[in-house]
């Protein structure tokens, strides 16, 4: 019985495996470039595990279908996460979008994009 | 006059999108807007304060939904005090920062003035609002706005602030964490209604497991040691018009989201049993004190100095909320309100040295306080109030954190809050007598110092004539404003 | 990578499709009510059509419909339009954001809250079009 409910959850364990990969991209890289995918790979295991929390069994996309009528709120997925995730959507996107801008700064300025050789070549000025 | 939760964000908000657009059609109307913004979102907080001191606390509900359905506006005495606290520091720094700006970056003031409203618009919206989402929305607007506005500059900028936001982000990300657990067992997102829940879920994992990730998403975002290592390098490297808005304020409003969250929504010794978090809380910041104390001490360059000094005082506010009791939630708050005036002044005066002279390393201040002698006054304002010596404010807060120790017989905290005053002796002491009675040395930089101009002489001023205020009346505010949050708790 | 794409059928086959596309953008911010869309997925589908023009026709030919300085201007613009429907039904009476109080005249309460909702989503939608399409020239555009 415990080993059905562990099986049925398997989206908390790849989401869990997906933070765990976003966590080690972040740190373990030293091209800038990597430890950005890392963080981006990060927040969107934020996003499955809050979409995934909304699933029912038996229940289906949560907008106004005449068949069912709503009288069973069963029958509808949770919309909440979902409008939540949406939010983290944009918030990821401008994200990704300031850190890109920031590593053209970085690269015009230094032509690498390792962080090794960045705090090189900025010690010897 | 009931509106005023919501005036207090979105009048910063509006006023961005208005800077934006009258700036790329005139360049010098940018100011004056953005100035006028800020001038309507302090109205409307002082305002809100003086309407919470009447009447008790104001609930605004957003598009007319009732919570828990909807999300909600609270101005209670903390809100309404921080609201207050950001745009004051805000207003101050807006006036200081002109010069700097149209000296070091004059091609870029429109974009710069828009997302510092913005940047504010963001705390606004953290400290007003009741609802847990909205929280972590206004946040990252806050913090994505500083991340753009810190790396306008110098060329080493944009390296120290890529990885503040790898590392903010992170925070960011596990506050979300945190609370989406907190959805998943209250199946509510209005602060009011998960506080009301979460005694019926006792010794719930998923509970302990939402304060952790929520407390370690906050001590990211406001440098609680061990996670301060993105501090040192942003605040040094930053143009010091800008350090001036940021260093005040983003620190402490990430302190503000951990009290409102260990005390308003989980009770203080709700978790004491499974995760004494409060416990690790005050350790943490204990060892940050003298970390960063003993870091300060060893720098050359002033911003990093400063940049250590916040790290430490940012321990000060984590011990107080780990003491978990009224006297030490009080001596937290108050150290707040007293480390915005005294790091605004204090990163003011690093700009105005700056300013003036080009100089930022501390071996060459010698003999400044001759020839910069209101600068050097407001310093020594500051210096003396982080030391902690009465009546300038900084006393005050500390005396509240020692009597907030002794009452949870904790010494070993009493003992860090006295021997970090003497550290801060240390390193604000050699500054003071380097500036006043070495020679002055005779290479160009400090021998054509003298006092920056009047736009920004008067806010620093301002800073250090509102320490020895703050000082002076400490027990009134206490008394009326921070009091009644504590006693509500315990 | 912004100049015009070398091969005949990729330039023409993005010249004929880009019309569609911002069709399909219009139609997923309209229908944003009762099926998955709204302003900011909308908004998405626009930038990348005219990300995709930029990409495929080059830089000199878009530029001229298209201006780079149009992007954050446009970005305000929408974003104030949110922000003025919200003001309005503060000054009509209602909180911040409360739909029923817009002054359309003759429509009954939830009448009012829909077209309220497309309003702002229209608002949102021109401004992540122009964020976004922002973002992008600010990362091309020559030093």
């Amino acid at each position: 019985m415990m080993f059905r409910s562990l099986l049925d959850q398997y989206p908390y364990f790849i989401s869990t495996v997906l933070l765990a990969l976003g966590i080690w991209g972040m740190f373990a890289k030293h091209n800038l470039m990597k430890k950005l995918i890392g963080m981006n790979i990060f927040q969107v295991a934020i996003i499955l595990l809050f979409v995934s929390s909304s699933a029912k069994f038996g229940g289906t996309v949560p907008t106004f279908d005449t068949k069912i009528g709503v009288a069973n709120p069963d029958l509808y997925v949770n919309p909440l996460p979902h409008v939540l995730m949406l939010t983290a959507i944009v918030v990821m996107v401008s994200t990704t979008g300031v850190a890109l801008a920031i590593l053209l700064l970085i690269y015009r300025r230094y032509h690498t994009l390792d962080e090794r050789e960045i705090l090189k070549r900025m010690r010897e000025q | 006059m009931n509106q005023l939760p919501v005036i207090i964000p979105v009048s910063l908000l509006m006023f961005a999108f208005l800077t934006f657009l009258l700036g790329i059609w005139r360049r010098s109307l940018a100011y004056p807007v953005a100035t006028a913004g800020v001038t309507v979102s302090l109205v409307a907080s002082v305002l809100g304060l003086m309407r919470v001191l009447q009447s008790g606390p104001q609930h605004y509900f957003l598009g007319g939904w009732a919570p828990p359905l909807g999300i909600e506006y609270v101005l209670d005495n903390l809100s309404a005090f921080m609201a207050v606290l950001i745009l004051t520091v805000a207003f101050i720094s807006m006036a200081y920062s002109r010069q700097t700006f149209l000296k070091e970056v004059p091609e870029k003031i429109v974009p710069l003035y828009s997302l510092l409203l913005l940047l504010l618009a963001g705390l606004a919206g953290i400290v007003v609002t009741g609802d847990l989402f909205n929280v972590y929305v206004f946040l990252e607007i806050a913090s994505l706005a500083a991340y753009a506005v810190l790396c306008i500059g110098n060329d080493k900028a944009p390296v120290a602030v890529i990885r503040y936001v790898i590392i903010g982000t992170v925070g960011a990300c596990f506050y979300l964490l945190g609370v989406g657990f907190l959805y998943f067992a209250t199946g509510s997102l209005n602060m009011a209604d998960v506080a009301g829940l979460l005694p019926g879920l006792y010794g719930s994992r998923l509970v302990v497991a939402a304060a952790v990730f929520i407390v370690a998403g906050m001590a990211l975002k406001m440098a609680l040691f061990p996670f301060h290592i993105w501090l040192p390098d942003v605040y040094t490297y930053s143009p010091s018009g800008v350090i001036t808005f940021v260093a005040p304020l983003m620190t402490k409003v990430g302190a503000y989201v951990l009290i409102r969250m260990l005390v308003s929504v989980f009770s203080p010794n709700y978790l004491n049993e499974s995760f004494p978090v409060t416990v690790a809380l005050g350790w943490l910041g204990a060892a940050g004190i003298i970390a960063g104390s003993i870091m300060a001490i060893a720098q050359k360059d002033l911003r990093r100095m400063l940049a250590y000094s916040s790290v430490a005082q940012i321990g000060y506010v984590a011990l107080g909320i780990g003491l978990a009791n009224p006297l030490g939630l009080v001596g937290a708050m108050l150290h707040i309100l007293n480390h915005a005036f005294m790091k605004g002044g204090l990163f003011q005066v690093s700009g105005s040295i700056r300013y003036s002279t080009g100089l930022w390393q501390i071996p060459h201040l010698a003999g400044l306080g001759r020839r910069m002698p209101w600068t050097m006054g407001a310093f020594t304002v500051a210096a003396i109030s982080m030391v902690g010596i009465p009546p300038a404010a900084g006393f005050f807060s500390k005396w509240y954190l020692v009597q907030g120790a002794v009452y949870a017989d904790n010494w070993v905290f009493v003992g860090v809050v006295l021997l970090s005053s003497l550290l801060n002796a240390v390193y604000f002491f050699r500054i003071l007598e380097k500036v006043y009675t070495a020679p002055e040395a005779e290479h160009g930089g400090a021998s054509l110092a003298k006092d920056p101009p009047m736009g920004m002489l008067v806010p620093m001023l301002i800073m250090a004539v509102g320490i020895i205020v703050l000082g002076i009346i400490n027990a009134a505010i206490v008394s009326n404003i921070l009091q009644p949050v504590a006693d509500q708790i315990f | 990578m912004i100049a015009k794409h070398h091969d005949l059928i990729v330039s023409m086959s993005c010249r004929v499709m880009a019309p569609f596309i911002f069709l399909y953008g219009i139609y997923v911010i309209t229908f944003g009510h009762y099926s998955p869309g709204g302003g900011f997925q909308g908004g998405t589908i626009l930038a990348a059509d005219v990300i995709l023009l930029r990409m495929s026709l080059g830089r000199k030919a878009t530029y001229k419909k298209f201006p780079p300085q149009m992007g954050l201007i446009l970005g305000a613009i929408g974003l104030l339009i949110y922000g003025g429907t919200g003001l309005v039904t503060v000054l009509a009476g209602g909180n911040f954001l409360d739909y029923s109080y817009l002054p359309f005249p003759g429509l009954s309460p939830s009448d009012r809250r829909y077209y309220g909702i497309l309003c702002v989503e229209i608002g949102v939608a021109l401004g992540v079009f122009g964020v976004l399409l922002s973002i992008f020239d600010s990362l091309t555009k020559e030093k």
